[in-house]
């Protein structure tokens, strides 16, 4: 690798600075996700009535709706990242979208299954090409393939650059999947689609639905930190390791 | 101008000769077709309405077959550093490997289409929209499968992986080609038009992701 990329580095592109920073504020951002996530089970699983049309199983929305939320988001943060890492070579940018996706493939996963346990009640089937369905499959197609392709190319550097040209290739066409999908969607119009909750959404629901959703933004926070900082240190045992062996 | 001329007529002529990918893809196309009744069964006018699905999964399927090899060949034997360093730049490299591709891959299918669609009793009003569809159609499978194939050039096993980053990318392909040919009754026009402004785009944007991919891995 040529050594054109080295510029003066902003102060959080400096591993060993973000290190300190992460080290000071990590249990802080972990107990403040603790404290959010219980707040808000226990208010979703106990405090908020059930619905007039789906019973109990409105419940279920509270931990679906986030984590579909968090798995595109996250692959936002994955391409923005990647965009990062590939025009001005941060040198955490790269680690960061690496460490973003199996989190995020998790929340697409997390989002799946409690659709479909949602949709079992709702629709009467486990499975149904419901658009947004079928889109988070797709999402979660392409996590599954990022995540591959970092750990098929040995060499870090190159992997996270090869990685974010298809992170970026893919935040190009994620729209236009989903679009498409919605598209089909309407053309096979499926015989019966319970519209799923009505237009306005009553505050009862819409407090927890925000604690929830901020409680999973600030775990994924927390877990994210904490991966970035392992994988840190994993390349620089590698570093070491390497050196050991040829020095 | 010239050299890029050179280059479709030299990656036309690999395909066509070295055991080429060109005869293997639409006999892969022909052998997945043929085989989608044996596995659901006789029934002609159910084969008559799920012949626009299946004939584009299959063209889809036989065009992923032929994009390990794209870059891959060059890579080894070297003379993909040769032609990233020539004078003319890698994008339009890239994108006179993909008309090469597309000829000896996207065309051969096309003109065996309408047989296929024959054995499943397609009707006949459909054809013009089928073929129409997979001639707007096919570039966007050169054309995703070439970033593909640019992202995984340097990779020993890139095959498998391969089809895993491209298969979900090329979803809209899929669902407009097939609509086209579902709706045919009513001209299909606007999964056509849809499946057109995403061929147009990808084309156009694929050669600088590509030769961006390709940089990368030939590691300068």
């Amino acid at each position: 690798m040529k050594n054109d990329r080295s510029r003066p580095a902003p102060s959080l592109a400096n591993p060993k600075r973000f290190l300190e920073i992460v080290h000071v504020i990590l249990p802080w951002v972990g107990t403040l996700a603790g404290l959010l996530l219980l707040g808000g089970f226990y208010w979703a699983l106990f405090e908020v009535p059930p619905d007039y049309q789906q019973g109990e199983s409105v419940r279920i929305m509270f931990v679906h709706v986030p984590a579909a939320w968090m798995s595109l988001f996250v692959y936002g943060l994955i391409a923005v990242s990647s965009f990062v890492g590939l025009v001005f070579a941060h040198p955490l940018a790269d680690v960061a979208a690496k460490t973003a996706a199996p989190l995020g493939a998790v929340f697409t996963a997390l989002a799946l299954v409690t659709g479909s346990l949602w949709g079992k009640p709702m629709w009467g089937a486990y499975w149904v090409w419901d658009a947004r369905l079928t889109s988070e499959l797709i999402l979660l197609l392409i996590y599954f393939g990022y995540i591959a392709l970092w750990y098929a190319i040995e060499d870090p550097a190159r992997a996270g650059r090869v990685a974010a040209v298809f992170a970026l290739v893919g935040a190009v066409d994620l729209p236009i999947i989903h679009f498409s999908v919605n598209w089909w969607h309407s053309l096979h119009q499926p015989a019966s689609v319970l519209r799923m909750g009505a237009p306005t959404m009553s505050a009862a629901y819409l407090w927890p639905l925000g604690i929830m959703a901020l409680g999973y933004t600030v775990f994924f926070i927390w877990l994210w930190l904490l991966r970035i900082r392992t994988e840190v240190r994993k390349r620089r045992l590698r570093s070491i390791l390497l050196q050991g062996s040829t020095g | 101008m010239t050299a890029l001329w050179a280059l479709v007529v030299r990656d036309v002529r690999l395909a066509l000769r070295a055991g080429g990918g060109t005869l293997l893809a639409a006999a892969f196309f022909a052998t997945v077709a043929a085989l989608v009744p044996l596995g659901v069964g006789p029934d002609l006018q159910l084969l008559a309405r799920i012949a626009g699905g299946v004939l584009w999964v299959a063209a889809l399927l036989a065009t992923l077959l032929t994009l390990d090899r794209l870059f891959q060949v060059d890579f080894e034997d070297g003379s993909l550093d040769v032609l990233a360093l020539s004078p003319v730049t890698l994008e339009a490299i890239c994108a006179a490997k993909m008309a090469a591709h597309w000829l000896t891959t996207g065309l051969p299918l096309i003109l065996l289409a309408p047989v296929l669609a024959l054995l499943f009793n397609m009707n006949t009003e459909a054809y013009g929209v089928l073929l129409l569809s997979l001639g707007i159609g096919t570039p966007a499978l050169t054309a995703i499968g070439h970033i593909g194939a640019g992202i995984t050039v340097s990779l020993k096993r890139g095959g498998l992986i391969l089809s895993l980053l491209v298969l979900p990318l090329e979803v809209p392909i899929i669902i407009f080609g097939a609509a086209a040919v579902m709706n045919a009754a009513d001209g299909g026009q606007t999964a056509l038009l849809l499946l057109a402004a995403f061929s147009l785009g990808a084309v156009i944007l694929s050669p600088f992701a590509t030769a961006a991919a390709v940089r990368l891995n030939l590691g300068s």
